[in-house]
Parts: C-alpha cells; structure tokens; sequence
C-alpha cells in the first residue's frame, strides 16, 4: 500500500524519508515540487497527484509535507488518515510536530514509523500500544540511557497487540485515580452583511484524559442526548449500548484520547453569542479606506465571552491601517496582508470597537469585494448546544476515581461577510 | 570514556564512517548502540551507509533488543544491494523462527520477509508455510504480511502463496482478517471462490477488526457482493414497468410480465452485509467512513443509500486533505442523488478561508443541487463568491452560474443578465470567463439576444483576454446577420490589430471574416482579402493553414472545386450548443472512493467493479457445515472459537477478548496434543476402557506428575461390596477442555462378581459428565481404575450421580477442592505482572500469612502450593518471591496467585482472578497448607 514516505520542510528540503518496500528515488518528489511551485499556498497543493509512474499522496501539517509514494490504486482517505496518524503520533511523543522536533528525535521517528508499518499496511497505530514498544523521550531516561547503555525500545509484545482492547496498556497504575472529560463546542457560522445567520451548526468533541488502574469500565450518560444527531465515537466505546440506551459505554484507553465528536441538529437553532457591526469602506479616489467594527454580546447564556479575536485578510492593494482600538491591540502584517485585532474579554457595558482609515497603494483600483471577517471567541464553563454529562460511572475496579468535567465553546469557523 | 559520545544527533555528519565502524566493533553495548543511531540517522536523511553492512551484519545477534531491532532496519534498507552479506544474517532469523516468544518469532519473520534478497525465497516459503500455522495469531498476521512481500519478490511462487492465504482466510482470528485479506486483494483477488465459505464469518468479525482492516475488508466485500448477488435497485424498475403495462398492455401479456419479474427478495447474506457494516459508519477512522459510504452507494437499495449522507457531512470538519477526498465522492454522488445532500446544502457554502480545490468542488456540488426550489439561494450565495479575491474561484463561480442557468431555465435569463453585468467588472479573468459562458449561453438560446452582442462588441476593446476576445468574434461572426452593422465594424478595427494578436483571436479573425464574406460581401470584401493575406503570412502554420483553405472555400476561382457552392452551408450550419455539464458526470464509472475515482482515471492494480449478475449464482456455496460434536479435538475448539467470536459483538466487551480467547483455545490445543506424547504408551489414553490391564500405565503416568490425594467415593459396605476411590489426575480432560479429568478406582471386595457397573442419573441433570463405558465384569478382589470427565463450571458444587451395577444404585457425589479446578498456565514472570495488572481492584484477594518454618524455602512452597492447587510455577528472578499461574478449566480465566517473603516467615499472599469466591476458597486452601507442617 503505501511505499515511501518522504517528510518535506516548508521550503522544500526533504529531511527524512523511510521505505518499507524496496528503495524509491527521492526525485520522484519533484513532480510534487513543481505543483507546490505553481500552488504558491502549500494549503492549495491537491492532496492527490499522479506521475508517470507513482501516485503521491500528501497531507500538510505543522508547516510540513508528509508525502507518501504509492505504487497501486488504494483507498486515498486510507493513506491521509493514516499520515495524520503518524502526525498525530510525533505530536503525542514530542509535544509537538515540527521539523526541529523530528529533527531531534530522528532515531525514534524512524523506529516508530518501522513499527507502524509492515510492508506498507499499518501495523501498530495505536498510541498506547506504541509506547509500550517505544517509549516517548524523555530527559531523565535518555541520561540514564547513555549512560548505562539501556535502551528506550521495550522488549515484549505489546499486550494490545493481542486483546480485543489494543487501545488499553496493559498494567496501568496510579496512586491518584482521576478521570477529566472536557466538553468542546465549535460554533461554525457564517453571517451576512446585515448580521443575519447564513448558515450555523455546533460541532463537539468529549476530549478525555482518563488516568485509572487497572482495567474500569467508565458509562458516561448525558442529561439530554437526544441533542446529538450524528457522531463518530473512538473504538473503545460501544456502539450498541449507544444505540440502545444513549449512554457511552467504554474501557477507556490509558491518557488523553477523543471519546466522541459530534454534530449538533442544525434545527436547533444555534446561539450566536456576539454581534458585529461594520463598515469597511474603500473610496474609489485618494487610495485610502476606512474601517468601523464594533463587537457586542447576544446570545451568551449570561457567561463571559472571552478571547475574542477578530482576523481579517485584506486585499493586497491595502498598504497599512492607521487604526484605534478602545480595547486590546491590533497589529496589520505588511507581507501576509493580514489584520489582527485582539479583543480579550468582552465587556458589556463598554463595547470593544476598532475604528479608522486604510491606506492603500496608489493608483489600484478599489477593491470589488470587502474582505470577511473571521471571530475567535471561549466561553469558559458553557456548552453551547445546551449538552450537559449527568453522570460518570465507574465499573471493574473498586477504587473510587476522580471525576471532573469540563465545558467550553469556541468560535470553530465562524465568519462575518462585509 | 562515556562522556565523550555526543549525543546530539546534529553532530552525526561529522562522524566519518571509519568511527562508526570502530564503534560498531567496540566490545560495549553502549557505543554499539550509539553508532547504530547514527547510521539510522543517516539513513533518515537519505545518506549512503551501504559501505559499513560488514560492521553491522555482525550485529544482528545482538542481545540487546534496541540495537538489534536498528540492525534490522539497515539490513532491510541495503540488504538488496548487498545480498551475498545479507546471507550471513540469514541462520539468525531461521533461530528467532522458532524462538518460544511469539514477539520475536514474528519479528524474525518480518525482516527475513523484507530481505528483498531472491536466493531466500524458498526459505521465505518455508518461514510463511510455518508461521501460518503458528499457535499465535500475531505470528499468523506477520505471516500474512509476508505473503504480499514474497509475491513481489517472486511472482511465480503464486500457486504456493494462495494455499496459504487460502488456510490464513479460515482464521477466526480478529487479528489475522485484515491482513489476509490484503495479501488476498495482491496476490489474487479473482479468485472470489476462496471467499464464499468465509463470507459471514469476515461480516461478523467486521467490527471487532482494527480500523484498517476494515476498510480492506469492506472494499473486498462490495466487490464481492457485485458478483454474488442480484440488483436490489430492480424493484423499483419492475415496478414502474409494471404500472406501464397496466396501461398499455392486455392481460394475458400483463400475466407473463409478471411470471418473468419475480418479486426481489434480498438474499439473507446481502443483508447481513448492510447491516454489519452500517455501524461503522459512527467510526472515527474518515477511510471507514468513506468505505461504508461507498458499500451502500454500490450494493444498498436506492432508499436506504441516504443513511451515509450525515456521516459524509460529517467528515467534512476533518482535515482538509480528507475534505478533498470526501467532497469529489459527494460531488459524484450528487449528480444521481440530489436528494441525498439537498437537506445538507449550507454545509458545502464557501468560506474565504478554504482552499481553492475545496472551493471549486464545493462550488460543483452546490451546482449539482440547485433545483428549482433552492435556486435563488444558491445564486445569492454565488453573487458572493463571483466578488471573492480568489480569482480563479470566481471564474469557476461564473461557469458555475452558466451551469445553472442551462438546467434550469427559468433563471436562464436572470444569470445572462448577472453576466452581462460582470463584463463591466475590472478582472479580466472574470470578464473573460463571462463571456465564454455567455456564448455557451445564448448557443443554447438562439432567440434575440442581439442586445447582448451589441453590449459586448462595445466592450470588445476593453477586453485583452485572448480566449474571451475569441468568443466574442465567434459570437458576432455566428449571429452576424444579427448585428449587421456592428460586424464590419469589428473585422475592420481587427484587420488593423490583426498582427499582434494571439494565434486564437486570429483563427477567430479570420472565421469571422469569412462569415462577413459570404453574407455581406459588398461591405467586407476587401477587408477579408486583406486579413487573408495578412494570414497568408503568418508565423504559425496553422494560422496559414486555416486561412489558405478558407480563401479556397469562399473566394471563387477556377481552382476551388465543388465545395464553393457549399461554403454558405459549411459555414454558417445551425450548430449544436454546447451542454454545460459537471466534470463529476462519468465519474461514477469509478468505484467511489478509489484512487482511480480521485484522479479520474485507472490506477495501476484497480480492480472493476462488477454489474450485477442478472441470476444469483448458486447461495449455497456460502454455507459452512456444521461441524459434530464428536469430531476430534481441534474441530471441537475451532467451532468453540467461532461461538466466542460471533458471541462477542461490540469489540469492547471488556473481558471477553476473542483474539486472545482464542489463543487460549491454541493452548489447549497444544495441551491436549501433547498428552499423548507425554505417556509411554500413546493409545492408552485413547483406549482406556477397553482393557483394563492398561490402566497400570495409566497410573504410572498419574504418579509422575506430583502428589495425588485419593478421596473415597463410596465404601464398601454401602456399596456392597463395590468400592470406588478417586483422584484428580490432573491432566487436561481428553474429552472436552472444559471438563475435569477425575479417575476412579473401583474394586470388587465382595465374594461374587459384580456385572454392569456404568454411570447412572445424575444431579443436577445439566451437569456434564463424561461417563467411563460400562464395566461389564468385576470379578471379586480386582479392582479397574476408569477415567471419566466433569464439567464443574469452576464450581466447587459437588457433582452427583448414581453408580449403579446390575443389581443396585449407590448415590455418590464428587466434591472438588478448588484447586483441582484449575490447570496450570506457562507463562513469564513478565507476562505475569502484565496480568496481574489487568487484574487489579475487585478482582485482586490477599491475605498475610505467617508459615511453618519448615515451609519456607521456595521449594517448599511450591511443593506446598502444587499439592493443594494445579497451578504451574512461573520461574521467577526474585528470590523473595513465589509466582504460580494456572487457568480455570471451565472458562479458561487466568488465576495467578504470587506469594510475597517479608521477614520472619510471614507472606503476603495475593490472588488475581475475576473468579473471586474461587480466589477465596484458594486463599484459604494454600493459607492452610503453608501454615501446617
């Protein structure tokens, strides 16, 4: 299935490349190259390329190419979603994934991809199963490493490997028994000129960190599920108890996972927790422009909206802003063209408003369309959809574990056209 | 010396090979190792390492496991280019392939399979033959892998590999079906016979599966389910074609159609497909997503086909990569089933900040849906985009618009007049694509448009996009009779420009004055005659070549043949229009979901997606036979097996765990395999009852195996005359696994023969004994010693029945003490641990115990333990510490009792088991015998 694997750096040096079958050029990168010339925003490179001889697979993430070679017709979502699997996986084992980080960690990247992959068909992807092969770095270990000669790679079967529970690590102990689920909400929206709602839904996530002994076996209920009108649920939870009584029934796998992520009945009508007002002008003589935004609370359940951030790509004709902001800081990117106004916490009785002129590069004609603005807000302690956990229940160990749950909102892709 | 090894991998450039290889022959571990980063280093980035293979071939028997598993990356990457060295490691890996630890046997496997080295294939054949037999199904899975490897190595060995996938398909294993099926869909994926007998085993598996296997598994299946099945989309057909010949047909030919459309009936194995996968819809893994989608889209009934549609939707929060994917499968999708995404249109609305890919297939789909219903929305939602600074998106809103107004003709003049407007707009790139939709539109409308025209030779000279500035002289050339005033005006301002034209706008001159020549000649016939000539001598030859058969059709003179008359025809045909279709339409020829579907055109490997036989093949084929009862040993589990894994449902039953169950059953396997083996007399066993001069050797055997504590069962003068003791043998049961091996020892104290001694009820009347054959004769003084099997369900219950002779019934009861349930399990002291973590809390009992001195040694405590339980020592390399494992008989589920020396002969003892009255009573047994003497 999946040959070769090349990770590419932003400005294009290929500084890690791995085959599991035999050896593949790495010239065969070039037919990418040329792409990624032509597509100037590495965003717009098409994920799927075809050469004389190859297929090219890509996915870019963290400023980074991964693009794998294949050689036969193969589901694509099959090879992206794995690529970000093994992204997924630099990111939990180094904290992040960047080029220094891979860079640093080389030997380790190199012995996970070995054991993700068999002959180009996945192997091991679990990350809990993973580290009981390879253990992440860490400073302390590495240290008594060199010293002593012992090794991070362990020596068994992964245990995983061979259970019907390959995402649980076999043998976990803590002396604080502690389960947190956090309660995410995207708003997606998109507002017209006048403020009207062209279209907006609520995506979710329940991200868990569930650090328990032995092996629990966690159902999770919820005060109103019928709320929930489609998901995807990790494999650890099971489908038929869902099905049947609404309830997420799950022997948990060992740290941080998605536990569900899930889309909210677009008949529900979605809150809007702000209000913009704007005026964006450009004039057609003088090369120069104003701008005239002013945020407010709407529909908030009486909660703080905080973190608001209002970004805007300007056409490129705009040269500078010479601007006034009651509240926060703004700063505009000469190359990148793009406008960023950070607001902070909104305060109703004193509305945030960034007001004054643009200038623009002489002789351009205006520009036809206004540029949109894109809104970043948190509710802290709010789920906006309305969702709320009722209980966590615990079975199969008889500790009693503590248990916590988070809610939060968030602006996901929430834009306002001018 | 430690110190100086730099550990920053930044410096490995600076170690020339001539260190690494001193490193690699250094006697420490610790520099062996570090050398063997660095070159994987180099590796990582593409360097040649290829000249130290030598240094590190020497490795590959190395103890340490990091730096052998390192060896083995080198020797894959360069082993091909070195094969004579890479021989060396060879008698390694054939050592590994029998290695007692499962991890390393696989792993052995693994890199032998990637040796891509041509002179091992019939040792990589051998090692595949093996490994597909192996007891562990992670070995099977590497196994598996293998096969593919192989094919590649060596394409001929072809017949040889399919009688292994062949064997691999009947695995039960959860963890061996993925791969299987991989190795299947290389190495031969024609044969779907090799499916049918496996067919519902892999649907009932399907979701207990690792997710990448499911999607291999799911796309075998639709393939499969083509070929096997007929069309559930015929009912609708047949109905529509049934009321059509109520109308128009007479009755007796009404009956016929009937007996020729039989009602469709789903074929039982159809359906559970559909139902086993939609589950996996809710997956978190976007490619088992899409492949389900795919699988209803290809074998699902037409109403049922819209379940997919939210999760589709869905997947379009995920990545951008996966949005890609996901949207051209929809924008397939859409072109046949508006209905299926209509309800869901605002989810494909553009925002500035995607991708321009994303745009335009966004842009496809919202113009696959609009219907006459959401039209205005949809265009409002246009007016946006055509203002987008992404130009090359708001040139494809403007075709996108073109689209629309052709489907649906209510708002075809709406969007021309949207289009006229555009013209005006200061882009070119918008201008210039509206006004080749624009001539696409009014081909399509040849009714008086001539305002438009007139609107857009104005703009004529304003626009400098050669494609746009080309339609628009077609435009004027085709209707010239339209604008007759206008035309001659055009052709003379470009006779003027003619030269610095592009080669387009020039063919389109010279087409527009040929047009003029033959319906207004009087005004542009000098005009033509000087743009023909300007052609004449034109760079491009094509320009040449068009104007020297131009001036031969249209001009008269002796030399243009019969065509002249024609010219007027030729020219000036009515032309078709042009229709405004998507790019999606054929794409569907594609199954979806595919490379080939992505890039709209056949990958290398893809496999076509059958039509629907028009008459199922034969069903039957799928029926496995229902195995008997009384068959041997290994049919016995392997029908067990299939119980647990179809029982199983959900993947996350928790304790149940089908994959590792069945490894369980593999052990058993062995056990009971390997009895015979053990005694001095094979058969024995086999033909216990037959003649009882044998049972000599059966005791013998029995005494081997530690100490045996006989218990009475019934007296002899309760059971006149006839006594009878038993014991546990403590061997796996010969007749079930999950029964209980007890041997009774009858023996005839009376002064007559006794006749019939058999086994009669018994209680309670489930309960499962293996009875021993009736003894047809006991003559007095001799005693027979019979095996018999019961299934105590890891109960300490007493089991009941009756012996009876010819003549009486004695009631007799078998209490087993808890330790005789059980049977002992091998495993390392590591494996231990391992379980007894999964075993903690609830399922964890322990008690301090203060022992007899005499009981302190670890011999002794073994031999104490062993005596009360049948248990089996784990070899420990603690010396404080004593590890025992064994299994319930019944249910297989692990016992571990580990027994802890603290000072003074005091012990902590613990048991892990989830059968904790079990782990109690075996508590207090092994507490009692380690406090006695």
């Amino acid at each position: 299935m999946i040959h070769s694997l090349f990770l590419i750096n932003h400005s294009g040096d290929i500084f890690l490349e791995k085959h599991w079958k035999s050896v593949i050029s790495r010239s065969v990168c070039d037919y990418f190259f040329e792409v990624k010339e032509k597509a100037v925003d590495p965003e717009n490179v098409p994920p799927v390329l075809q050469t004389p001889h190859h297929y090219l697979i890509s996915i870019y993430r963290g400023k980074l190419f991964f693009l794998s070679v294949v050689q036969t017709e193969v589901p694509p979502l099959f090879v992206i979603e794995f690529l970000h699997r093994v992204a997924d996986t630099f990111q939990d084992y180094f904290g992040e994934c960047s080029e220094g980080v891979i860079k640093d960690n080389l030997v380790t990247v190199y012995e996970l991809l070995e054991e993700m992959l068999d002959n180009g068909f996945p192997l091991a992807t679990e990350s809990n199963v993973l580290k009981e092969m390879i253990r992440p770095p860490n400073i302390l270990r590495s240290v008594v490493n060199t010293l002593t000669g012992g090794s991070n790679v362990g020596d068994t079967l992964p245990t995983g490997q061979l259970s019907n529970v390959p995402w649980r690590r076999a043998g976990v102990k803590y002396t604080n028994n502690e389960a947190y689920f956090d309660v995410v909400e995207e708003i997606d929206a998109i507002l017209d000129k006048s403020g009207t709602t062209v279209f907006a839904e609520i995506q979710g996530v329940v991200e868990a960190c569930v650090r328990l002994t032995g092996m629990p076996d966690l159902t999770l209920s919820f005060m109103n599920p019928r709320l929930l009108d489609d998901m995807s649920f990790h494999p650890c939870v099971r489908f038929k108890r869902w099905e049947s009584e609404r309830v997420l029934s799950f022997i948990p796998p060992d740290g941080n996972f998605t536990l569900m992520t899930y889309h909210v009945s677009s008949q529900n009508l979605v809150a809007i927790p702000v209000y913009v007002k704007q005026n964006i002008n450009f004039f057609e003589t003088g090369s120069c422009g104003r701008l005239d935004i002013t945020i407010g609370p709407k529909q908030n359940m009486g909660k703080t909206v905080e973190g608001l951030m209002v970004t805007i790509h300007m056409p490129k004709v705009v040269l500078s802003a010479n601007l006034t902001a009651t509240q926060g800081n703004y700063t505009y990117d000469l190359t990148t063209k793009v406008l960023v106004w950070d607001i902070g916490k909104l305060n109703p009785q004193k509305l945030p408003n960034l007001r004054g002129s643009l200038s623009m590069q002489a002789g351009a004609p205006k520009p036809e369309e206004n540029p949109s603005l894109n809104i970043d807000l948190k509710i802290q302690q709010l789920a906006i959809s309305g969702l709320k956990v009722s209980r966590l229940d615990m079975y199969g160990e008889k500790y009693k574990p503590f248990k916590g749950v988070k809610y939060l909102t968030k602006a996901g892709k929430f834009q306002v056209r001018t | 010396e430690v110190m100086l090894i730099p550990t920053r991998p930044r410096l490995f450039s600076v170690c020339r090979n001539e260190d690494l290889k001193e490193m690699l022959e250094s006697s420490k571990e610790s520099l062996k190792l570090e050398a063997m980063k660095r070159i994987v280093g180099l590796i990582a980035k593409g360097k040649n390492a290829s000249e130290l293979f030598p240094a590190v071939v020497k490795n590959v028997a190395s103890k340490n496991i990091e730096l052998k598993k390192l060896v083995y990356v080198y020797l894959v990457r360069y082993a091909e280019e070195q094969q004579d060295l890479a021989l060396l490691s060879i008698s390694t890996f054939q050592r590994a392939l029998k290695d007692p630890n499962q991890f390393i046997r696989a792993s052995a496997l693994r890199v032998l399979s990637s040796i891509r080295v041509p002179i091992i294939v019939p040792i990589m054949m051998l090692a595949i033959k093996e490994a597909a037999a192996d007891l562990s199904p992670y070995v099977r899975k590497t196994s598996a892998h293998a096969i593919q490897k192989l094919f590649s190595l060596d394409a001929d060995q072809k017949e040889q590999l399919i009688e292994v996938i062949e064997k691999l398909l009947k695995d039960k294993s959860t963890l061996v079906a993925g791969s299987v099926v991989m190795a299947f869909e290389e190495v031969c994926p024609d044969r779907i016979d090799l499916i049918h007998k496996n067919y519902r085993k892999l649907c009932n598996l399907l979701v207990d599966v690792e997710e990448w296997g499911q999607v291999v598994i799911i796309s075998m299946l639709t393939r499969y389910a083509r070929t096997q099945f007929t069309s559930p989309w015929k009912e609708v057909r047949g109905q529509s074609g049934e009321v059509m010949k109520a109308f128009y047909e007479s009755d007796s030919e009404e009956k016929k159609g009937h007996t020729e459309e039989k009602p469709y009936i789903m074929d039982p194995d159809h359906r559970l497909l559909l139902r086993n996968t939609k589950p996996l819809l809710q997956s978190r893994n976007t490619a088992v997503v899409m492949s389900v989608a795919q699988l209803y889209w290809h074998l699902a009934p037409k109403h049922e086909v819209s379940i997919v549609t939210k999760s589709l939707v869905r997947l379009l929060r995920s990545h951008r990569e996966v949005q890609y994917i996901v949207l051209q499968n929809i924008a397939t999708m859409s072109i046949q089933r508006k209905g299926m995404f209509e309800p869901f249109m605002k989810s494909f609305y553009v925002r500035s900040t995607d991708a321009t890919h994303i745009k335009t297939l966004k842009l496809e789909i919202l113009t696959n849906l609009a219907n006459e219903a959401n039209i205005s929305t949809i265009l409002r939602e246009f007016q946006t985009y055509v203002k987008s600074q992404d130009k090359a998106f708001a040139a494809a809103t403007i075709q996108a618009i073109g689209r629309c107004a052709t489907n649906i003709s209510e708002v075809t003049d709406t969007c021309l007049n949207g289009l006229v407007l555009l013209l005006s707009n200061r882009d070119e790139t918008v201008v210039a694509e509206s006004v080749v939709v624009i001539k696409k539109l009014l081909q399509t409308q040849p009714t008086q448009h001539s305002e438009i025209i007139k609107h857009m030779a104005k703009l004529f000279d304003n626009i400098t996009v050669p494609m746009a500035r080309a339609s628009i002289l077609w435009l004027i050339g085709e209707y010239c009779e339209r604008v007759p005033k206008i035309a001659p005006d055009v052709l003379r301002k470009m006779a003027k420009s003619f030269t610095a034209e592009e080669d387009i706008v020039k063919l389109q001159t010279v087409n527009l004055a040929a047009k003029l020549y033959l319906t207004n000649s009087k005004q542009t016939k000098l005009l033509t005659q000087y743009i023909l000539n300007l052609g004449k001598y034109d760079q491009n030859y094509d320009i040449r070549d068009r104007t020297r058969f131009i001036r031969q059709l249209i001009v008269p003179s002796e030399k243009s043949g019969a065509l002249n008359k024609y010219a007027r025809r030729i020219l000036l045909a009515p032309k078709p229009a042009p229709v405004l279709e998507s790019s999606f339409k054929d794409r569907d020829r594609f199954q979806l979901g595919t490379l080939s579907h992505s890039l709209n055109s056949k990958a290398t490997g893809y496999q076509e997606l059958s039509d629907w036989p028009a008459v199922a093949p034969d069903q039957s084929v799928r029926n496995v036979e229902i195995i008997e009862a009384s068959g041997s040993d290994s049919e016995e589990e392997s029908s067990e097996s299939e119980k647990t894994s179809s029982d199983s449902g959900k993947s996350s039953s928790g304790s149940e765990q089908s994959s590792s169950e069945s490894e369980l059953e593999q052990k058993k396997k062995k056990k009971t395999k390997k009895v015979p083996q053990k005694k001095s007399k094979p058969t024995a066993a086999d033909r216990y009852s037959e003649i009882p001069a044998v049972c000599w050797s059966l005791r013998v055997t029995t005494s081997s195996f530690g100490p045996v504590k006989t218990y009475e069962l019934l007296h002899h003068m309760t059971g006149k005359g006839l006594a009878a003791k038993y014991h546990f043998p403590r061997q796996p049961c010969l007749y079930q696994p999950s029964m209980v091996a007890v041997q009774v020892i009858l023996s005839n104290s009376s002064d007559h023969s006794l006749e019939e001694i058999h086994i009669g009820d018994r209680s309670p009347a489930s309960l499962s004994i293996h009875c021993f054959n009736t003894i047809e004769r006991l003559e007095p003084e001799a005693s027979v010693t019979v095996s018999m099997g019961i299934d105590f369900s890891d109960s300490t219950q007493a089991a009941n029945f009756q012996l009876c002779t010819k003549e009486d019934q004695f009631s007799v009861s078998i209490q087993p003490a808890v330790g005789e349930l059980l049977m002992p399990s091998s495993m390392t002291e590591q494996d231990f641990c391992k379980e007894q973590g999964k075993l903690q809390g609830m399922n964890e009992t322990s008690a301090t115990i203060t022992m007899e001195t005499a009981n302190a040694s670890s011999q002794a405590i073994s031999k104490q333990v062993l005596s009360v339980a049948n248990v089996g020592v784990v070899s420990s390399s603690q010396n404080n510490f004593s590890r025992f494992a064994g299994r319930t008989v019944s249910s297989g589920a692990l016992v571990l009792v580990s027994l802890e020396l603290k000072e003074s002969s005091t012990a902590l003892l613990t048991i892990n088991t989830e059968k904790t009255v079990m782990a109690s009573m075996l508590l207090r047994d092994i507490k009692q015998a380690l406090t006695q003497a």
